[in-house]
């Protein structure tokens, strides 16, 4: 890889390898600041027939070109380096989930302790964990060994033992994995990449389990002490072998990382990247969340730790049919306030399905959009569920409960996500991001991941966040600026308050004092009100909650803020925390209606198609 | 889009097509290259390691780990019976010696000091590959298998289940629109791949499984009837092993339509031939549909041209395929391609375009809601 200067880059051009699509966005320096000015699109060609993942980069490259004016692929086909008046580019960079993305295996002594850990690792360097196994997973070796079997993974990742303990449970797992003989999933000339990143003292008696079919890196402890985590020496690792292993064995990928002024990040890793940049810069607890066609990733940054999950089973086109397997068909209907005798189960679920094998369509009908959302809303929301389960505090770690003597009985596993503590949520994926009206995005946001006290909604406007995350290795600065100007469109602001009450009782009641807005008012339980307050604007709220209730300064204690607005504007919410719906159909039915209306989500629009 | 790609499935009367048959790992493959195969012809083998049972002598007979080796009565690479000794302890003073009996049979892999392990591997389990189609083997990949050529006629589902099947074509409607029910399905049809017309409905495909066809494929079928014949829900789009006892292709999609008429009369076309036919499955990550292959003889070959071929992007007359509510299956060609994105029912922008439907009527649908008809 070549040295950048950054004084010296004016002109960046940067590409993500989706599973469908190529994404390719040009940055140019403008006035000294860094600007996101162009982007394209281009189905991703890994599969067959064209099986080269450079002709997609292309293709996309190709629109950008054409949209921007300048030339930046030459007629050999060869992106053209460095800058030259309106030719070329300065960095080239890119980030792939291309093929699946990275998939791997986890193994560690105790699944909720080191292996847990090692899932950690992997999952921040941007893998979908297959499976993790553990010596208390409940499976007997002989299933545990089968499994192992059926398994392809890209990689596998051992962990297990703190520094200075026992080694014999840490080779007994390896000693599971060594005779199962893990086929990858890239073919037999393959040496599955292996990495050991538990007990020192049982590298050496690991190197002796694997044989040459096993490509052993040792890396670091991950879990050297129960008290804490050393995830990074892991994390760094899987990346290279990622590169080195299963991108290099990927079709058209070898002459992809020979064009790349930075090694090629997996996508979700880079995501991970500039938001916890991004956190750390602002002093922010953060949620980001991904919901594609397969998978649903979540990021979070909670007092600057950082987790991430994959939930490899939701999604809305590939993954639409598991969505409903766990969700159930009446959890998504209960978001739907359209006449129900329209919604017919036997015809959903064949709606379902064929979604789930043409996955590129998209709704025509208003009544296709509003499934489409409602489904939305479950898998987000299952999503974070599971990620709120594996976001906690380390296990097996005693907890100092107060200053003093006392220690509690607890063993930590508590999650870290706090939604009142909620500063920042950051929206990408296909159905947030390209929904017709932003009012849509946002109560889709606020419905599913239920923020409490006062939070900022923001969505990525055109899945920028992986570029940047990769752009951030190189070019910091550049990253921060086109992040703060051009990557998040900020919604507004939602105040929600926790806790439960009648309907129609108080709720709270607030003040907004702005430029543009200026209202008083009292929410009552149940209701949902929208205010004007655009993009680039700020007010300061003041609210006073009802007993029971909180804001985010406890039970029944005022609160004020400065808020900003956004191309939505401030959302009062006083439907109760945790948000939860009428059981009966009818009555669930008016209600979501009511809320559809004051949020403005389907307002009649002129339109020339059906 | 600078290259617009708009994938459609493929369904041609001739096309050339290889099969690449390969074993899961390293083995002896049987033909040679230019040799002419039948498709259940093995054309390669193997044995895969056998299963692997872990023995933890270590617990078993209260052991430190470090004693495990010597306790041992067998040696790593020998084989053991169910019931053979397999380790004894040294008792006290020779006394109350604790013996293991194995519970498995195997032959003795490795015997680990450090956690009192032993690891049984199984027989060797065989694997073999055939050639799936009636052709020539054009390439021997060593080691691994071959790839068989053949000229055929080749109609891709779009969804499936079930693995390969091989069966003559029978067609057990009278129209590409026509229901297949379960009074269409006889017992005559046991060992062919029966072919319907529209949905197929849940009796017909439980009566196609107990007359013992190969495989039933029509144009669409309701997801509730795949749930109640698979016994599950199925989640993701990712099939080929299910061991249902037929395998099961829909041409179009879930729901009441109509096989596409060009598939049918091609189909019909073949009534009486021998298929290959593979309902795998995978839309992600390595697309996969389902198909129905038919070889050609040599007399087809010197009657049936190879088709013209076919551009990747939308171009106005060309026939299409709308695969999305509210005109989901109905087929018919692009008559307009506006260039300036339009505004949806749903509200969404998206470039659209006009297809004159076979009824005569005219629609305006989005450019991601159509594919093109191959072949």
């Amino acid at each position: 890889m070549k040295k950048i200067d950054p004084d010296k880059v004016n002109v960046i051009l940067a590409t993500d390898c989706g599973s469908t699509t190529t994404k390719a966005i040009l940055i140019q320096k403008i006035d000294g600041v860094y600007r996101q000015t162009h982007r394209g699109e281009a189905p991703t060609t890994v599969e067959e027939p064209l099986s080269d993942v450079t002709l997609g980069v292309i293709n996309a490259v190709t629109e950008v070109s054409e949209l921007s004016g300048r030339v930046l692929v030459d007629e050999n086909g060869r992106l053209l380096h460095p800058a030259q008046g309106d030719r070329g580019c300065d960095i080239y960079i890119s980030t792939s989930s291309a093929g699946g993305g990275l998939q791997m295996m986890v193994a560690g002594v105790v699944a909720e302790m080191t292996a847990a850990s090692a899932k950690r690792a992997a999952l921040g360097a941007g893998a979908i964990v297959m499976d993790v196994i553990a010596a208390n997973d409940k499976r007997k070796p002989h299933e545990q060994i089968s499994r192992i079997r059926e398994l392809r993974p890209d990689m596998i990742l051992v962990s297990g033992g703190t520094d200075g303990g026992n080694t014999t449970q840490v080779v007994q797992i390896a000693e599971l994995i060594a005779p199962a003989r893990p086929q990858p999933r890239f073919g037999r000339n393959y040496r599955m990449p292996l990495i050991y990143a538990g007990n020192r003292d049982a590298a050496p008696l690991i190197e002796r389990v694997f044989d040459e079919t096993v490509d052993l890196s040792i890396v670091p402890n991950l879990r050297p002490r129960l008290e804490n985590e050393n995830l990074g020496p892991a994390r760094d690792k899987i990346h290279d072998m990622f590169l080195e292993h299963v991108m290099a064995h990927a079709p058209g990928y070898e002459k992809l990382m020979s064009w790349t002024d930075a090694p090629i990040m997996p996508t979700p890793g880079a995501v991970g990247n500039i938001l916890q940049r991004i956190a750390a810069d602002q002093g922010l607890n953060v949620v980001g969340v991904d919901i594609g066609g397969a998978t649903t990733d979540v990021f979070s940054v909670f007092d600057r730790t950082f987790n991430r999950t994959v939930s490899a089973n939701l999604g809305m086109s590939y993954s639409i049919a598991n969505v409903f397997a766990e969700a159930g068909m009446a959890n998504v209907l209960r978001w739907v306030h359209l006449d129900p005798r329209i919604m017919d189960e036997r015809e959903l679920r064949n709606r379902v399905k064929n979604k789930m094998i043409r996955p590129t369509t998209i709704p025509q009908t208003r009544e296709a959009l509003i499934f489409e959302q409602a489904v939305a809303r479950e898998a987000l929301r299952l999503a974070y569920v599971q990620h709120k389960e594996f976001a906690t505090t380390l296990k097996g770690v005693q907890q100092q409960r107060t200053v003093g003597d006392t220690f509690s009985q607890a063993v930590g596993g508590q999650t870290i996500v706090d939604n009142m503590k909620l500063n920042l949520l950051v929206a990408s994926g296909g159905v947030l991001s390209h929904a017709p009206r932003m009012h849509q995005t946002a109560l889709l946001l606020i419905d599913a991941f239920e923020p409490e006290g006062v939070t900022t909604l923001a969505k990525d406007s055109i899945f920028m966040m992986p570029h940047l995350g990769v752009l951030a290795e190189v070019h910091p600065k550049a990253a921060v600026e086109v992040f703060e100007r051009d990557c998040l469109i900020y919604l507004g602001t939602c105040v929600a308050a926790r806790g439960q009450g009648k309907a129609g009782r108080p709720c709270f009641s607030y003040s907004i004092r702005g430029e543009t807005l200026n209202e008083s008012g009292a929410m009552a339980v149940g209701d949902l009100a929208l205010l004007p307050l655009g993009p680039d604007e700020t007010a300061t709220i003041a609210c006073e909650p009802a007993k029971g209730f909180d804001l985010g300064a406890g039970p029944g204690r005022r609160i004020e803020k400065v808020i900003r607005g956004g191309t939505v504007g401030v959302v009062l919410d006083a439907r109760g925390r945790p948000l939860i719906l009428p059981e009966r159909r009818e009555e669930c039915q008016a209600t979501i209606a009511r809320w559809v209306e004051r949020m403005e989500l389907y307002p009649d629009a002129e339109v020339i198609a059906v | 889009m600078a290259k617009a790609y708009t994938p459609g499935l493929k369904v041609t009367t001739r096309i050339t097509h290889r099969a690449r048959r390969v074993l899961p790992i390293r083995g002896d493959v049987l033909v040679k290259k230019g040799q002419r195969v039948g498709p259940r012809d093995i054309v390669a083998r193997t044995y895969m390691p056998g299963d692997v049972e872990p023995v933890n002598l270590a617990n078993l007979l209260s052991l430190p780990p470090a004693d495990v080796p010597e306790c041992m009565l067998l040696r790593e690479g020998e084989r053991v019976k169910k019931g053979d000794a397999l380790a004894q302890t040294r008792g006290i003073f020779g006394l109350f010696k604790n013996t293991y009996h194995s519970r498995h049979e195997g032959t003795i892999e490795t015997i680990s000091p450090i956690t009192g392990q032993v690891i049984l591997r199984g027989d060797p389990i065989p694997v073999q590959v055939d050639a799936y189609l009636a052709g020539d083997v054009v390439e021997v990949v060593e080691g691994e298998g071959v790839v068989v050529e053949a000229e055929v006629t080749f109609v891709q589902g779009i969804f499936g289940i079930g693995g390969e099947a091989h069966g003559r074509i029978v067609m057990a409607g009278l129209s590409h629109d026509q229901e297949l029910t379960d009074d269409l399905v006889t017992s005559e049809m046991k060992d062919c791949v029966i072919v319907g017309g529209a949905r197929m409905t849940d009796r017909a495909i439980k009566k196609a499984r107990d007359v013992g066809a190969a495989a039933i494929v029509s144009g669409g079928m309701d997801d509730q009837d795949l749930k109640e014949f698979l016994g599950y829900d199925l989640g993701v789009a990712i099939t080929g092993n299910e061991d249902v006892g037929l395998t099961v292709i829909v041409t179009e999609g879930f729901g009441e339509i109509a096989m596409a008429q060009r598939t049918y009369r091609l189909l019909q076309s073949r009534a009486g031939d021998a298929a290959a036919v593979n309902g795998a499955t995978q839309i992600r990550a390595g697309v996969m549909r389902p198909e129905i292959i038919v070889p050609l003889t040599e007399a087809d070959m010197a009657r049936v041209p190879e088709p013209a071929h076919i551009q990747a992007s939308v171009e106005v007359g060309m026939p299409v395929r709308i695969i999305r509510d509210p005109y989901f299956g109905l087929i018919g060609e692009v008559s307009a391609l506006p260039a300036e994105p339009q505004t949806l029912g749903s509200g969404s922008r998206a470039r659209v375009l006009e297809v004159k439907l076979d009824s005569g009527e005219s629609v305006v649908v989005p450019r991601a809601n159509v594919e093109l008809i191959e072949g």
